[in-house]
């Protein structure tokens, strides 16, 4: 796969295709596997994705520690905002469903983590099913994602532990706003301007979830991380440009994440994880952890 | 090389690939040492796994893996109560394996039958995991490739005699590691194939009055 978005968006125009397109045969090529294959696999997550938006979306599922749980049944339901009744509020609804079903040790797809693992298929589901995009082009949207996921992990990191939660829900942001830019018309170019904008907005993320589990803050950064990927999109398909290249964005992701002190890289030990209150809930909730039959 | 699927994947119980799935995944891996479902495991586990495992659901994803379910496979969640009913004696601790070990890592002592055998591993995060110890022998065993261990007395030769079983196998190496203690003393051998050995290349390398024993782990992430 490629480690460069930049060499991957010349390649595309060069060769008149979608990076999804270039995605897959070059996927094809490296595993020496058929595109159909990649395809079925890639369908297979979709299928996956969907599922866990249905199901976190009924509101009856709780994580082991009780923290998280029936927020995305609120954005479903519950008094409306200024987003009522726009793809915006489903995206983020989304999001938060296949967040509380991961919590809750549902089935979900790591894309490209288990903890980031809302806002792709929140934003490509809820943009797909608002426009009535086909299934088919969902899938090579997936393959973009995973192209741009390959380029962040070649250059920086996909972990929490290593680079931050900017390499978490940051990485998701770009891979969910470069794959619905693209899904939506945007050329190579401005996929790679969409990348670059979701990327740029999440630098400096902290990894800080109480108690160390993956429920709190991350079942909201996965919101406020589509947030942030629709923001790109609606701007890169504007024909807004970022000056900074989405590899040199990523390589500054990468360098933040190597200086990040250990205390903000998922140990618990910093951020709000180690505030009054976090660690208040940390302390009670691991009691009822240990309490709870299973 | 990253694939694709690597990032678009693993699709997995949650909450956390590291925790979760790896954990499964370390279950899958000691499971092969005993050739099947081990009927009583002393797990211990160590660092972020001893502190944030029981949140994570880090024991059952372990137990599940023990008994052959994959991370992607809805038992996991009553894992424990599954080891019940069937009877398995799964005992659990929290302790520290030293110092320079990965924070989420476990020590497994897995029985079956007449077998016992003792494997060290960490997850390394985004799902992926690393064997480091089988027996008290330093290994290094990423389960990403289908993988034959064995030990065996250090005599002349033996690296012949079975690259030519795999070859007959038309199994392809990949990667071969050699390590013993001493000189003469036993020789450990980690060999990476391509393709799954099958059942024969075990038994035919059990065969070889030398090799003291082999285990086939398998492959069990992309
Ligand atoms: S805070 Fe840490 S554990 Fe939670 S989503 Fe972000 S990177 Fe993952």
């Amino acid at each position: 796969m490629y480690s460069s978005l930049a060499a991957a968006i010349k390649d595309a125009e060069a060769q008149k295709k979608s990076l999804g397109v270039l995605a897959l045969e070059t996927e094809s090529r490296d595993q020496a596997r058929p595109v159909a294959e990649i395809r079925d696999a890639l369908n297979r997550a979709l299928a996956v994705m969907r599922r866990a938006v249905n199901d976190g979306m009924t509101g009856d599922l709780h994580s082991a520690s009780g923290l998280v749980g029936g927020d995305a049944a609120k954005l479903r339901h519950g008094p409306p905002g200024p987003l009522s009744g726009t793809p915006f509020r489903d995206v983020l609804a989304r999001a938060l469903a296949v967040q509380e079903v991961n919590a809750a040790m549902g089935v979900i797809v790591a894309a490209p983590t288990a903890g980031g693992a809302g806002i792709l298929p929140a934003v490509l589901t809820g943009l797909a099913t608002a426009r009535g995009i086909p299934d088919e082009q969902v899938i090579t949207a997936l393959a973009t994602a995973g192209l741009i996921g390959a380029v962040v992990a070649e250059r920086a990191s996909l972990s929490g532990a290593e680079g931050g939660c900017q390499a978490e829900t940051g990485a998701a942001a770009g891979m969910a706003a470069g794959a619905a830019t693209e899904m939506l018309g945007g050329s190579p170019a401005q996929v790679g301007h969409a990348v670059a904008l979701a990327q740029q907005a999440t630098l400096g993320l902290i990894c800080d979830p109480l108690g160390g589990l993956v429920e709190l803050p991350c079942v909201f950064r996965n919101a406020t991380g589509s947030a942030i990927a629709l923001a790109a999109i609606e701007m890169a398909l504007a024909g807004i440009t970022f000056a900074i290249p989405a590899d040199e964005v990523i390589d500054v992701m990468g360098e933040i994440g190597r200086e990040m002190d250990v205390r903000y890289r998922e140990t618990a030990g910093g951020g709000l994880a180690a505030t009054p209150t976090g660690r208040r809930l940390a302390r009670e909730r691991m009691v009822q952890i240990k309490r709870s039959p299973g | 090389m990253v694939s694709l699927l690597d990032i678009i994947g693993p699709v997995m119980v949650g909450p956390s690939s590291s925790h979760t799935a790896g954990a499964c995944r370390l279950g899958l891996l000691a499971r092969c040492l005993v050739g099947g479902t081990p009927e009583k495991v002393r797990i211990e586990l160590h660092g972020s796994f001893a502190r944030t495992g029981e949140g994570h659901g880090t024991d059952k994803a372990i137990a599940a893996g023990l008994m052959g379910f994959r991370p992607d496979d809805e038992r996991i969640r009553t894992a424990l109560e599954i080891v019940e009913s069937e009877g398995l004696q799964y005992r659990f601790e929290k302790t520290t394996l030293g110092e320079e070990l990965h924070p989420n890592s476990v020590r497994l002592t897995v029985e079956r039958g007449a077998h016992s055998h003792v494997m060290v591993g960490s997850s390394l995060g985004a799902g992926r995991v690393f064997i480091t110890e089988i027996d008290g022998y330093p290994v290094e065993v990423h389960g990403n490739c289908h993988t034959i261990v064995l030990l065996a007395e250090d005599v002349k030769g033996s690296i012949a005699r079975i690259a030519a079983i795999l070859a007959e196998d038309d199994c392809n190496i990949a990667t071969l590691r050699l390590t013993r203690k001493e000189r003469g003393g036993d020789a450990f051998m980690v060999i990476e194939v391509d393709e799954q050995p099958g059942e024969n290349v075990r038994d035919d390398i059990k065969k070889l009055a030398w090799v003291r024993w082999t285990h086939r782990l398998d492959k069990v992430s992309a």
